[in-house]
């Protein structure tokens, strides 16, 4: 690991903070001078915008050129077999953009065409199938919000508090409506055989992705999805099938997925023995952690979203989610843990999706140690990092659900921190 | 039939030699795997060749890139060497994902019996086997890994979630609080732009 000692985000914050002087003095509710921003008249309430045929398929304001995917190159050995973080900082609601959503690749986002794309189920079956991607098309579809998050969401702080960002330590995730096909219809279609325990399936990348699901999952909620967010699944989501498998570790998710094969026991593969299998203290590894649990982080105020302009009226916003079903209610503690307040769902949640929190507030400028903490509908609620190190130790990588916090001084500057 | 009128009759029937083109996994029982076999020293070459570049002559690993050998006993560690020898449970799993996945950058382009050599080769590499050793379809089921019983499934329900349900302390909660880690003390994030880290 690389370690540098200049003062970057310092800088970034002083860099926002300038900014947003000019903004402050325009929002003050008396003004000593007329704003020119009003008394004259401005180019665009004069001149023309762009023409409708200007931006075929459009991509955000320059204004908003921040706000996209992030690498950390000191985490991986190159960027082919890799992650890049979502910037949820600086989102709300909770759909995610899909120009910005997180990818993780193993060997590449490859480009596969319709045309060249094919989807073979075989194994205990009666009937070995092929499919076209057009023949994906005609069958009954549904539609589903869900969230995606990599087993190793949050997964470099487990040692401690390392990366300076929300979108670092928590931007391994991302939250779409999709359209597709019930799996279970195409294994009906396929005609599988009750001695099947299992399905493999695997991507028509180099590195395959290959990962067992239970008979029982794959006939509940796993969807062969070709749409997200209203169009095509992007190449690097996994265009133009990709696997969706609701509350479950983002790896299961097999993008350009080529084959299912129903099987009676489960292959055991690289993805599901070397990887995704998480250590405890005493050298025993639990597998098959296919859950993501009920997890929160307050996306603003956080490190690189700081509090510019001043005190007074403060949103605290954040996300919620559980891998295991709705999210109930969200507390937020501006004390690190000592006392709590229950914050207001902008809607209730649902299952096995992103939930948006919102915490509206007067704050008076004084230090804060914000954290949020989530529960879900089976009562479960989630955990400090003390309380996971106490079962699992340091060494589990991945599904660390921890509560955040977020050191807010009073210049309004924020920091990922640990506490007591 | 009965059956065939539930269905919508969409897809064709996968031919015999569409299936073994794609279908190649191997289980831990070694079903999947064809016949053949490769011996260490013909693995130590084949690996010199397709596998060290990244992995090591030794397969002990050449900067980031994945270290295949060593860490034995390391497991409970702080600081534990994850490798086929030390961890990985399953023959299986090495052939499968070697046969299937690698050369990074150049999958797929290994022969069977490369694929015998190299995996003898890493498990000498680990001293699991001695130089004469000949791994095959038939010997497959010989070697058990050292790690083989070293996972559990999932209990999380019953150690963790059993005592984290419930209504959460809303008041008083701590008597005091304590910044105890700072992230800016490491300073390892990206600057803005994301252009330096080097």
């Amino acid at each position: 690991m690389t370690q540098k000692t200049t003062g970057n985000s310092r800088r970034a914050f002083l860099k926002g903070a300038a900014l947003s002087g000019v903004s402050l003095a325009a929002g003050k509710a008396s003004a000593a001078t007329p704003d020119p921003l009003i008394t004259e008249v401005q180019p665009w309430a004069s001149g023309l915008g762009d023409g409708v045929d200007e931006t075929p398929y459009g991509l955000p304001i320059q204004y908003e050129s921040d706000v996209v995917r992030r690498n950390v190159e000191w985490l991986t050995a190159d960027t082919i077999s890799s992650i890049n973080f979502t910037p949820i900082h600086a989102l709300d609601g909770t759909i995610t953009p899909q120009g910005c959503a997180f990818e993780r690749h193993h060997s590449g986002a490859i480009e596969l065409k319709k045309e060249d794309y094919r989807l073979m189920i075989n194994g205990l079956v009666d009937r070995p199938l092929v499919f076209t991607y057009a023949d994906l098309e005609r069958f009954p579809r549904e539609n589903h919000v869900y969230f995606c998050e990599c087993a190793a969401n949050t997964g470099m702080e487990w040692a401690g508090a390392q990366l300076n960002g929300a979108q670092f330590t928590h931007g391994m995730i991302h939250n779409m409506e999709y359209t597709g096909v019930p799996l279970r219809t195409l294994l009906e279609e396929a005609g599988y055989d009750t001695a099947g325990k299992w399905v493999y399936v695997e991507g028509a990348d180099a590195s395959s992705n290959g990962r067992s699901i239970p008979m029982e999952k794959a006939l509940d909620d796993v969807l062969v999805a070709f749409k997200a967010n209203g169009e095509a699944l992007r190449k690097e989501h996994g265009y133009p099938v990709r696997l969706v498998v609701p509350g479950w570790e983002g790896n299961m998710w097999v993008k350009w997925i080529r084959r299912i094969e129903v099987t009676d026991a489960p292959v055991e593969s690289r993805e599901e023995t070397s990887k995704y299998t998480d250590t405890l203290e005493d050298g025993t590894s639990r597998k098959w952690t296919w859950e993501m649990d009920a997890k929160s982080v307050v996306t603003s105020p956080s490190p690189q979203s700081p509090i510019t302009h001043g005190k007074g009226p403060l949103v605290i916003t954040g996300l919620a989610w559980s891998g295991r079903g709705a999210i109930t209610r969200v507390d937020v503690s501006k004390d690190g843990g000592k006392t709590w307040e229950t914050a207001r769902l902008a809607k209730p949640g649902e299952k096995m999706a992103l939930t948006r929190f919102y915490l509206d507030t007067d704050w008076d400028g004084e230090e804060m140690m914000l954290q949020s903490r989530a529960m879900d509908d089976t009562g479960y609620v989630q955990p400090t990092k003390s309380q996971l190190r106490e079962v699992r130790g340091l060494n589990s990588i991945y599904h660390n659900n921890c509560i955040q916090t977020w050191l807010v001084r009073s210049s309004g500057e924020a920091e990922n921190v640990e506490v007591s | 039939s009965p059956v065939a009128a539930e269905t919508f009759g969409l897809g064709r029937a996968a031919l015999p030699e569409e299936i073994a083109a794609w279908d190649k996994d191997v289980s831990p029982d070694g079903t999947g795997l064809p016949v053949g076999s490769g011996d260490v020293l013909t693995g130590e070459e084949v690996f010199a060749e397709q596998c060290a570049v990244c992995h090591g002559d030794f397969a002990e690993g050449v900067g980031n890139w994945p270290k295949l050998a060593g860490g034995a006993g390391t497991l409970a560690d702080d600081d534990p060497l994850k490798t086929v020898g030390s961890y990985w449970p399953y023959l299986s799993t090495t052939w499968d994902y070697v046969n299937r996945s690698m050369p990074f950058g150049n999958a797929q382009t290994l022969e069977p019996d490369e694929v015998y050599a190299i995996v003898a080769y890493i498990l000498y590499s680990n001293d699991l086997v001695d130089d004469e050793f000949v791994l095959s379809n038939e010997t497959f089921e010989d070697v058990v890994l050292p790690n083989h019983d070293g996972f559990i499934v999932d209990d999380r329900i019953e150690t963790e979630h059993s005592k984290w349900v419930g209504e959460p302390c809303m008041e008083n909660c701590k008597e005091d609080v304590k910044v105890t880690m700072r992230a800016m003390v490491l300073d390892v994030t990206p600057d803005e732009g994301g252009d330096d880290i080097t």
